[in-house]
């Protein structure tokens, strides 16, 4: 299995360092220095955090596929994912940028109730 | 630094690409979902940020390594990661010894593709994202299709 990794000619290597990420290095680098307390990164946490994020872009498609509702109609969408950020322990941190949607009609409803109950002191 | 708001997301052509691959054949993504996936790889960075910045301050170190990163996956209940960002590394690290000894070879034939070859790879991603955007319309079509039929 590791005979490719082991024995690679010249071209092999860079072409399999050229398909090991896909994510541009240095835009991560930038999301990662817009942290105000990080001072300074070396070069294998770089490409170990810009691996892990494609690892983590094709977990959350593929548990959120899996478990949505278009799995019938081969199909991802918004509310999949906002299902998924939902209800996996490990996707809760996404539930701020991952909202689940509701109606305007519901919200509306929410919000009068609310004003009842405030009325009511 | 950072100077507008749009340098710190990911590129889309990008990001769409790796879902592609990750999803079987033909599974239609939202544009939403796309632009939704695409955010969260960036609060992801963010928070692997933050979790491996806490294990560099804790050993009193300024730089982050790859053992905080990792340490970071463990924290962040993403041990899933471990194996194959191990097995990278590796491949990693190899790679960037192989390339010193030929990169003054390649190099010199690079500087010389390079211009071209940028202004290309810039044009492809462009193009991958019209042909994308084209795509849902046509799923539109298609359905409007079999209500003529019916």
């Amino acid at each position: 299995m590791n005979m490719s990794q082991n024995n690679p000619d010249k071209d092999d290597q860079t072409s399999s360092s050229k398909k090991n990420i896909s994510l541009p290095i240095s835009r991560v680098r930038l999301i990662m220095k817009s942290s105000p307390d990080v001072s300074s990164i070396n070069q294998d946490a770089l490409f170990l955090t810009t691996k892990a994020t494609e690892l983590f872009v094709q977990h959350l498609a593929m548990s959120s596929f899996n478990n949505g509702a278009g799995k019938e109609t081969n199909s991802l969408s918004y509310s999949d994912l906002a299902h998924t950020a939902e209800e996996t322990e490990t996707f809760h941190f996404l539930t701020d940028i991952l909202p689940k949607k509701i109606l305007a009609r519901d919200y509306l409803k929410s919000l009068e109730q609310m004003q009842e109950e405030d009325a009511d002191f | 630094m950072a100077e507008r708001p749009e340098d710190l997301n990911l590129p889309n052509a990008v990001i769409t690409r790796i879902i592609k691959e990750a999803l079987p054949d033909g599974v239609n993504v939202s544009k939403e979902a796309r632009r939704a996936i695409s955010q969260a790889a960036s609060v992801f960075v963010l928070y692997a940020t933050s979790c491996a910045n806490n294990f560099a301050m804790k050993a009193k170190r300024k730089t982050l390594n790859a053992g905080d990163v990792l340490a970071a996956m463990e924290e962040m209940e993403f041990e899933r990661f471990l194996e194959p960002l191990r097995e990278a590394l590796e491949v990693y690290k190899k790679g960037q010894k192989g390339k010193k000894e030929v990169s003054e070879q390649k190099r010199k034939d690079k500087e010389k593709k390079a211009d071209s070859e940028n202004d290309k790879s810039r044009e492809d991603e462009e193009e991958e994202e019209e042909e994308r955007m084209e795509e849902e319309p046509e799923a539109e079509n298609e359905a409007e299709e079999e209500e003529v039929e019916n």
